[in-house]
């Protein structure tokens, strides 16, 4: 019994030095969560590589109320169980002064209502379904919301390809999904489309042959599905297989290097997705982030690298105009945040918390996303 | 009407690769009288050996070198290795414990499940990877608008072949009738000479390359493979073998097949949220009206 509770008292007194990671006086710890691993891997990797880069400018520029920057970046594997557990250890373990992620929104929502019990501001560089930033005054996001992607979609099928019959094919397990579908099934019908059928599956199925006959007995246009590009590359190889040849339409969850890996390359092509930026944009400062990303990565970015940075940035310039790390008043200036110059456009967060911005189309030619369009907000 | 004859067809496709699963838990039942549960992550070690063999004979994930030599190499290694598991797996995890009450081995082969899917995460990563394609895919009959493909043609075509292979092994063989005679009664088949151990490896190997050739199928009709692709493949599997009276050959084959059916038409007709609900809905009204399966025989347990 003795030993008993010595050997506890000896856990005990080692898990309280292991938890009592307190930033030492000269640093700014910054918390991110992403999908590092999994089926959403790309989202997590990219993003983390965006913000690395904007922690890595502030640090060489003088970093930020005269102290350094201290990233620390968890996986969640791309599990919403996973998302809350990280962001609690982030806020009680290494106790951040602020959190940043996720790129999917079903995450966003898992770990949002911890940053907000705990008073500490989050912000999401690229969720866009709007129940996110709905949680609380201390959940912000740099990027556009769904309702507005639905409309982008729906102008771009009837208005640019003259499409009128659409089916539509939704993640049912994704929150993501689940809204955009919803928003779009309203938008298109009311901008006087047809939405010819609805069909389903679950994230993480493998066979979609048998959605995909249903959708191609009720002869479609276009097929708009809204989910993330690990589905959509064999939603795409066997809707080919079976012979349906209309284009398939998405959303950004689309959004990744490996949306056209195999032979979803040739099933893709002439395809189109909405998505927070085109890498083909001459903008300078757009152009400008490609040459540091590339230098640092040895990659292209994507839309996510893009945001995460821009989340990242807003951040720091809060922090700056606050004056401090302290979460209200951080919060308060997040808040204020107007006419921002990021790399993904002038950023203005309103009263709901949001950015409005402008999307792009772009097209799939070759296995590459070439510029289409631009839709104003 | 071109719809139905689609799914049907769809269905078809996805139920020979349950069937093949299936059988390799109804063989080692019939052996054993034990459900070998790392059997779904055998069948996950198979897609990723013919992945990694693809790869090794440089087929470009786009279509490049493929062909039908090339792609039943790749079978054939992919089976070797899963077959070369099965044994070891046999050898180190169960057979020490054969004397041992069954849910011990019931635990452990739950324990070589999880072993299989979070060292295929460690070794392979978690992210899910792209099935080089070992054939291309060319529509072959257009019945008026149906279009079948000829991926899942030989997807069903090879299932066939293994399956017909099976059967002549198991009714026509030395080997396979010292397999049925120790699946009808492992004493009395000792005590006429069979070697039980020989056996019970050889019925691992063949159910276990069976599991490791439906990785491969698997890979060629949905080409994303991931560490934990097998758990719900391997489940449905089980359902199927139990369908058809678990032990019995033509059972789990009849059983992959009437699953991936009502799959692809709940699916495609109702909803996929159903799909799995109904799946297991089917187990338990087996289980409650008839616990032997369609073709199962009653077992007389003597006292």
């Amino acid at each position: 019994m003795r030993k008993f509770f010595f050997s506890s008292l000896i856990i005990i007194a080692a898990v309280f030095a292991f938890s009592c990671n307190k930033g030492s006086g000269d640093e700014i710890l910054i918390g991110e969560f992403g999908s590092l691993t999994g089926s959403e891997a790309t989202f997590g990797i990219s993003s983390t590589n965006g913000l690395k880069l904007a922690v890595e400018e502030m640090n060489n520029s003088g970093g930020l109320l005269g102290k350094k920057i201290r990233l620390i970046t968890y996986d969640d594997q791309g599990k919403p169980s996973e998302a809350q557990t990280v962001v609690q250890r982030l806020i009680k373990n290494d106790n951040v002064v602020a959190v940043i992620g996720e790129v999917a929104s079903s995450r966003s929502k898992a770990g949002a209502p911890i940053c907000q019990q705990n008073k500490i501001p989050m912000i999401t560089p690229a969720s866009t379904n709007p129940e996110v930033t709905a949680i609380g005054d201390y959940i912000f996001r740099v990027c556009f919301i769904d309702p507005f992607q639905a409309t982008v979609v729906s102008k771009f099928i009837l208005n640019t390809l003259k499409l009128k019959k659409v089916a539509l094919l939704k993640d049912v397990k994704n929150a993501y999904s689940t809204g955009l579908a919803d928003f779009f099934e309203k938008e298109f019908r009311n901008m006087g489309g047809e939405i010819v059928e609805v069909q389903s599956f679950q994230a993480g199925d493998k066979d979609f042959k048998a959605q995909l006959t249903s959708i191609k007995a009720k002869n479609p246009e276009a097929i708009f599905i809204p989910a993330y590009y690990t589905d959509v590359n064999l939603i795409s190889i066997q809707a080919r297989e079976i012979g349906l040849t209309v284009p398939l339409i998405g959303s950004d969850g689309w959004e990744s290097e490996k949306l056209t890996e195999g032979k979803a390359k040739d099933a893709l092509e002439g395809c189109y997705f909405s998505t927070h930026v085109s890498t083909e944009n001459p903008d300078p400062a757009i152009q400008n982030f490609i040459k540091k990303y590339k230098e640092k990565y040895g990659s292209m970015p994507d839309a996510m690298s893009f945001l995460a940075y821009d989340a990242g940035m807003i951040l720091f310039d809060a922090m700056k105009r606050a004056g401090t790390t302290d979460a209200e008043k951080v919060k308060n200036e997040l808040a204020k945040t107007k006419d921002y110059n990021g790399v993904t456009g002038k950023i203005s967060i309103n009263e709901q918390r949001n950015a409005i911005k402008p999307a792009v189309i772009l097209e799939i030619k070759g296995g590459h996303f070439k510029y289409k369009e631009t839709v104003q907000p | 009407m071109t719809e139905f004859v689609q799914q049907v067809f769809n269905g078809l496709s996805l139920g020979s690769i349950y069937a093949l699963i299936a059988l390799g838990y109804t063989m080692i039942y019939g052996i054993l009288r034990f459900i070998n549960f790392a059997h779904g992550d055998v069948f996950m070690i198979g897609a990723f050996s013919g992945y990694y063999l693809g790869i090794l004979f440089s087929f470009s994930t786009a279509g490049g070198g493929a062909s039908l030599a090339l792609a039943l190499l790749v079978l054939i290694g992919a089976m070797l290795i899963t077959g070369v598991l099965g044994f070891t797996i046999e050898k180190l995890a169960y057979k020490p414990l054969r004397k041992s009450p069954k849910l011990t081995i019931l635990i452990t082969a739950i324990g070589v499940s999880l072993f299989l899917e979070y060292s295929g995460q460690l070794v392979f990563g978690a992210d899910p990877k792209s099935f080089p394609s070992l054939l291309e895919n060319k529509p072959i009959i257009n019945l008026s608008g149906a279009v079948i493909g000829s991926n899942p043609l030989v997807v069903l075509v090879t299932a066939a072949l293994l399956m017909i292979g099976l059967r002549l092994i198991v009714m026509k063989t030395k080997i396979g009738t010292a397999m049925r005679a120790v699946s009808y009664n492992p004493t009395a088949a000792s005590l006429m000479g069979i070697n039980i151990n020989a056996v019970i490896s050889f019925t691992f190997i063949i159910g276990s390359s069976l599991a490791g050739a439906a990785g491969i199928l698997y890979g060629l009709n949905y080409p994303s493979i991931d560490p934990l692709m097998g758990i719900l493949p391997g489940i449905k599997a089980f359902v199927a073998a139990v369908l058809g009276g678990i032990g019995n050959i033509p059972g789990a084959a009849i059983g992959g097949m009437i699953i991936g059916l009502l799959e692809t038409f709940v699916t495609g007709y109702i909803s996929p949220t159903y799909r799995d609900a109904i799946a297991f809905g089917i187990l338990i009204l087996i289980l409650l009206f008839k616990p032997t399966g369609l073709l199962g025989k009653k077992e007389i347990e003597k006292v």
